[in-house]
This record gives structure tokens, C-alpha cells and sequence, in this order.
């Protein structure tokens, strides 16, 4: 029982049932497992993007460009259905899918042979991309009435009694956790952000390990990129803007340290669901959407807060920095 | 005794030529090369460009990031880093219009900005420092919390009345062409400059930036420089916030909405690793003039905003890649 008060999912899963069970007192029908299953139905976009983060961070980068790759592949998709209402959908996806995994490989790409850090590389990609959604929209929108039948209603249609967006998430969840546990590009990709230079004597590729973690993000941003034009039904050039904040802020209220080599799926998955509660509850209570910033950055600060105080410190420098070749 | 004669006397040797070349190729340089070129390419481009009103008219345009660029240098330096800043600038702006609103008096309403901006500093460093949390995720987090204490306190709605001698701040000339947001920039780039580049506190930044373990051994107060840096950082964005809010002469939530990434940018392009340790305050005030007249240039050529954004993205990756790039084509050839 000690270990598991000390384990720090369990805390964090502990602490979203309390919240629940406090929702609960002030709107009752908020439990209803109808209600609670549209919950994670409305945060599924955010846990597949933490998901895909989660593998940047546990490599020791960041990243920033998430969202401008979710608005560019949403932008290409909804163009294509748009011009071609009769595209197979699938195809669109599988598209939208490609464009984000292209995406997040220039990332990959500049971290891995150019060695610039992962922030900078981010920074500079996020105006890109969204700069480049301006380009070939115009600043024209997508709108509803724009967009085929098909496209807005599969993510919509239930299959065993969930949406097809839920299920993506759980998919999702599924596969990552059985790459981060049962294979061995999940351990290499702990132990190039857990140290490097132990990973690089190890025979492992640190900067192939970091790139493989960007196309990863880069392709569930590409999906996530139907599943959002697809959910809101809208297209245009600010998509998402601002959501990487959130999605980060999911990770590290999962547990996943930012200085990389830690974390658990499930610790990711329960971040996600934290944020997500967080931002449908709010309006059921009553509380001005003014206040939903603040909360988000009251609720961030008080987890990173809660989650440093268990972090191991790092413990002595056995290995001097191995020349990396050029 | 002939090997008496052979000895050198310390100090006269002759004095080895100063490198040119190695001036030339210093990041400083490389900036300075590319301002002259996007300097020229706009004076050809746009003939309203060479007009001294219209170049003045266009540094208002950077120079509230530009200010605020130059504590977040330091604080790259130091390996931190702050995204709350233009959140810290929001909530400034709109404790300065609140307290307009009470009709209080110019003076009164900038101390009360740069005393929200200093303890948003302040915050941010506690934060940083006594709880060793990292700086990314700290500033992500207050981000949104002091941009939502804007939001609780504003909603939806604007401040617009400020008693008239405010609008020198943000408006104002300090001598002929130059505005005294300008000028007020030149001043603190080259105090900025005398102390870290001329100081024991900066050469202690410097180390703290480069080894914080080793300057700690060495008996620098890391935590306490952090805390200042962070500090003087929401100080000087409060300090942005009074430019900002005077010369639009208005107060809402969305001020200065994604401004640290420019900000950030400033810096970075500036040649300050954002691994810490190095870069010149001179670095930042050239790619200050930089992204300033790739603005404007582009601005004249009516260019939307969010096209010059990927200029900018594009310069970013790309001032930082060309060096690395070419010392491998010069270690291949070589």
C-alpha cells in the first residue's frame, strides 16, 4: 500500500478521481458514464499528441511545432477534400498522414545531422508551417458546408459503442505502449534521453533515436490533423494555435520528466485526462471560460511543483562526453 | 655564457598580427554582412525606405522586443529560459490600465506595472531556483497563468484612457528622429554591454553559463544570479509593457500575444547559444537591426505578417545552420 501512495501515476490518478468525485458534488450528472466517455471522447486529440511528444521529451528535446504540423496537414486534407469530393477518405487520411510524418522528419532531420537544439529547430518550424498554411489557403477558410459528407461524419460514427475518435486514442495508447515496452526501439529510446553518452557507447544512435521520436510526433500530428478539421469541421490558418502548450503541459503533469529518459504511458495517458477534465469541467461548474487560463496555468505550475519533489537528482558523471563523429 | 643570450625576455616578442579573418568570420560579422545586404536590398526596393521619418517610424516596430531582448540574452546565457514574457507584459499593461482607470497619475501607474512585472520576475525565479524546476516548464506554466489573471481581471473588454503624459513613453521623441523607446534601447544595449562584457558580474554569468556546477564550487551564488536575471527580466517587461501600452494608448488581454517567440528569436539569432555560455550583447543588437529592417523591408513590400513570419522561421534555422554546414564542407575540402 506504501509503495503504491509513493507511485506517481497512482497519485495522479488519485488526484483526478478526487476531482472527479468533487465535480461530481456540484453537477451529479457529470459522472454519468455517458458524460465521462464524452470526456475522453473531446480529450482523445490531446492524448495522441502527448503521446507522440512524450517520445521528443523522453529524448531530451521539445516539440514546439506540433500544432502549425497539425493546422499544415489539416489545411492539406481539407484543400484535397475540398477540390475532390470524391476521394476516398482513407486516402485523404493516409495523405494527411504522410504530410505530418514529412513534416516532423525535418525536424528530425536538423536536430539529428545539423545538431542545432531541438528548441531552436521548433521555433523556427512552427512559423514555418504556419506561415506556409497561409500560403496555399490564402487566409481562406474551410468551412463546413465545404467538406464532404464522409470526411466530417467518422470520426463521429460509433463502432461498439464509441466513436471512432476514441478508439483512434486507445489504437494509439495500445501502440505505443507496446513499442515503449516490448520492443527494442522503445529501450533504446529511454536510454538515449536517459544518457546519452551511456546509449552512445551502448552502440546506440542518439540523434537517429531523437529523429525517429520527431517522425513519430510528426505522424500522429498528421493524423490528429483529420481528426481535428474533421471534429470542428473548419479549416483555417489558426488551427490549434497554442495547443503544443497543452500538450506539453500534459506530459509533464504525467510524470515525464523535461530532462528526458523518464516516463511512463500511462503517466502521459493520465496528464492528458487531467488537462482534459480540467477543461470541460470548468464550464459545467460555471466558471467564466476567462478563468480557464489561469487554471490550466495554476494546475501546470502545482504539478510540476508536486512532481520535482520526487525526482531523483542526477547521480555522478561517470562517462566524459564521447567525441560524436561529425 | 652564449646560452644566457639565447633566452627570450618575457614580453618581447613581437606582438602576433591581429587575425582579420578570424574578425570576420565571427557571428558578429556575418550579421553585420546580411543587415548591410537587406539594408541595401530595401533601399532598392522601396523608394518611401531611405526617408529618416519613415526608418525611425520603423524601429518602433522592434523596439519593445528589442529591450526586452537584451535581460532574456542573459538569461539564455545562463542556461534558463523565460516564454512568459510577453505574459508578464500583459498583465503589466493591464495592472497599468486598472490603475488608469482609478485615475491615478503617470508615475504612480508605471511604478505600479514595474512592480507587477518585477514580482512576475521574481515568481518565475523563486520558482526556478528554490524548487529546481526547469526553467521551460515553469515559464510554460506562468505563461498561461499570468496571461489568465489578464484574462480574469480584463475579459473581453479594453482600457483605453490614459492621462495625457503617458503617451511620451511610447510616442514620444527624444531628439529629432529618434524616439525615446530608441534611444532608451541604445542606452540600456550599452549598459548591458559594459556589464557583461566588461564586468565581473558578467564574466561570473559567462561561467555560470558554462559550467554551473563548477562556478558553484568556484563560489559563485548561482541561485541568487538566477534569481536576479529572472528578476530584472519581468522588470525590463514591464518596462516593454509601459512602451507597448503608452504608444498604442490601449489595454486588452491579447497584448503582445506571441511576442516571446520573437523575442526569443532576437536573441537567438543574435549568436547566443541557447546551450548557454556564450554570445555578445552586440550580437543581439545587430540581429535586432536585422529582423528589424527584414521587417520592415518586407512590410513595404506589403507583405502579410504571418509570410514574414516564415522569413523569419527560415532566418532563425538558417543563420544557426550555415556555420555548421560550413565547417563541414571546409573539414571535408580541408
Amino acid at each position: 500500500m506504501n509503495q503504491l501512495l509513493k507511485n506517481r501515476e497512482a497519485l495522479l490518478a488519485g488526484v483526478i478521481i478526487v476531482m472527479i468525485g468533487m465535480i461530481a458534488v456540484v453537477v451529479p450528472s457529470f459522472i454519468a458514464p455517458s458524460n465521462l466517455l464524452a470526456v475522453y471522447n473531446d480529450t482523445s486529440i490531446l492524448i495522441i499528441l502527448a503521446l507522440g511528444q512524450m517520445l521528443v521529451i523522453i529524448t531530451r528535446c521539445i516539440d514546439l511545432s506540433v500544432s502549425a504540423n497539425v493546422a499544415l496537414s489539416g489545411m492539406i486534407v481539407a484543400m484535397l477534400n475540398y477540390t475532390h469530393p470524391g476521394l476516398n477518405i482513407f486516402v485523404i487520411i493516409l495523405i494527411g498522414a504522410a504530410v505530418g510524418t514529412i513534416l516532423g522528419m525535418i525536424n528530425g532531420l536538423l536536430v539529428w545531422k545539423l545538431n542545432i537544439p531541438s528548441i531552436v529547430v521548433t521555433l523556427g518550424t512552427m512559423s514555418i508551417y504556419r506561415g506556409i498554411v497561409f500560403l496555399i489557403s490564402n487566409g481562406a477558410w474551410i468551412n463546413a458546408h465545404q467538406m464532404s459528407e464522409t470526411f466530417l461524419s467518422i470520426p463521429r460514427s460509433e463502432f461498439l459503442g464509441l466513436p471512432i475518435l476514441s478508439w483512434c486514442s486507445v489504437v494509439a495508447i495500445a501502440a505505443i505502449y507496446y513499442v515503449m515496452r516490448h520492443r527494442q526501439l522503445g529501450r533504446k529510446i529511454y536510454s538515449a534521453g536517459n544518457s546519452p553518452t551511456a546509449a552512445f557507447y551502448t552502440g546506440i544512435n542518439v540523434g537517429k533515436m531523437q529523429f525517429v521520436a520527431f517522425t513519430i510526433s510528426g505522424l500522429f500530428g498528421g493524423l490528429c490533423s483529420y481528426l481535428w478539421i474533421s471534429r470542428y469541421a473548419v479549416a483555417y490558418v489558426d488551427v490549434a494555435n497554442g495547443f503544443e502548450l497543452q500538450v506539453i503541459a500534459s506530459c509533464v503533469i504525467g510524470g515525464i520528466s523535461i530532462a528526458g529518459g523518464t516516463g511512463k504511458v500511462v503517466g502521459c495517458v493520465l496528464g492528458a485526462l487531467f488537462l482534459g477534465i480540467i477543461n470541460n469541467a470548468l464550464p459545467v461548474i460555471g466558471i467564466s471560460p476567462f478563468w480557464q487560463m489561469a487554471i490550466s496555468g495554476a494546475v501546470i505550475i502545482i504539478a510540476v511543483v508536486a512532481n520535482s519533489r520526487s525526482e531523483r537528482k542526477l547521480g555522478r558523471i561517470i562517462l566524459r562526453k564521447a567525441v560524436q563523429n561529425a | 655564457m652564449e646560452h644566457v643570450n639565447d633566452h627570450k625576455i618575457l614580453g618581447s616578442e613581437p606582438k602576433p598580427k591581429r587575425n582579420w579573418l578570424k574578425y570576420a568570420m565571427t557571428w558578429e560579422s556575418f550579421l553585420l554582412m546580411t543587415a548591410v545586404v537587406v539594408f541595401i536590398m530595401n533601399s532598392m526596393a522601396s523608394p518611401y525606405f531611405l526617408d529618416p521619418w519613415s526608418l525611425s517610424d520603423a524601429t518602433f516596430n522592434f523596439t519593445e522586443k528589442a529591450i526586452v531582448a537584451l535581460p532574456m540574452a542573459l538569461i539564455i546565457i545562463v542556461r534558463e529560459i523565460d516564454i512568459s514574457v510577453a505574459s508578464i507584459m500583459a498583465l503589466s499593461s493591464v495592472a497599468m490600465g486598472i490603475a488608469a482607470q482609478h485615475g491615478f497619475g503617470v508615475t504612480s501607474i508605471c511604478v505600479i506595472g514595474l512592480t507587477i512585472g518585477t514580482l512576475c520576475g521574481f515568481f518565475n525565479g523563486l520558482l526556478v531556483t528554490r524548487l529546481n524546476i526547469p526553467s521551460i516548464v515553469v515559464t510554460i506554466g506562468t505563461m498561461s497563468l499570468f496571461r489568465g489573471i489578464a484574462y480574469i481581471v480584463l475579459g473581453d473588454q479594453a482600457i483605453g484612457d490614459y492621462p495625457k503624459g503617458f503617451t511620451y513613453f511610447g510616442q514620444g521623441y527624444a531628439f529629432s528622429y529618434f524616439s525615446f523607446e530608441f534611444v532608451f534601447f541604445m542606452v540600456m544595449a550599452v549598459i548591458f554591454y559594459v556589464v557583461l562584457q566588461k564586468s565581473n558580474i558578467g564574466r561570473r554569468i559567462y561561467s555560470i553559463g558554462n559550467n554551473p556546477t563548477a562556478s558553484f564550487y568556484t563560489g559563485i551564488n548561482v541561485a541568487g544570479y538566477k534569481l536576479v536575471l529572472f528578476t530584472l527580466l519581468g522588470l525590463f517587461s514591464a518596462i516593454a509593457a509601459i512602451m507597448l501600452t503608452s504608444r498604442l494608448g490601449s489595454t486588452r488581454p491579447t497584448i503582445a500575444l506571441g511576442w516571446e517567440m520573437g523575442i526569443i528569436t532576437m536573441v537567438v539569432l543574435g549568436g547566443v547559444s541557447i546551450l548557454g555560455g556564450s554570445g555578445t550583447i552586440v550580437g543581439v543588437v545587430l540581429s535586432v537591426f536585422l529582423m528589424g529592417l527584414v521587417t520592415v523591408g518586407l512590410g513595404l513590400l506589403n507583405v502579410p505578417g504571418i509570410v514574414m513570419s516564415i522569413i523569419i522561421g527560415c532566418m532563425l534555422i538558417g543563420v544557426i545552420a550555415c556555420p555548421i554546414l560550413l565547417k563541414r564542407i571546409l573539414k571535408k575540402k580541408g
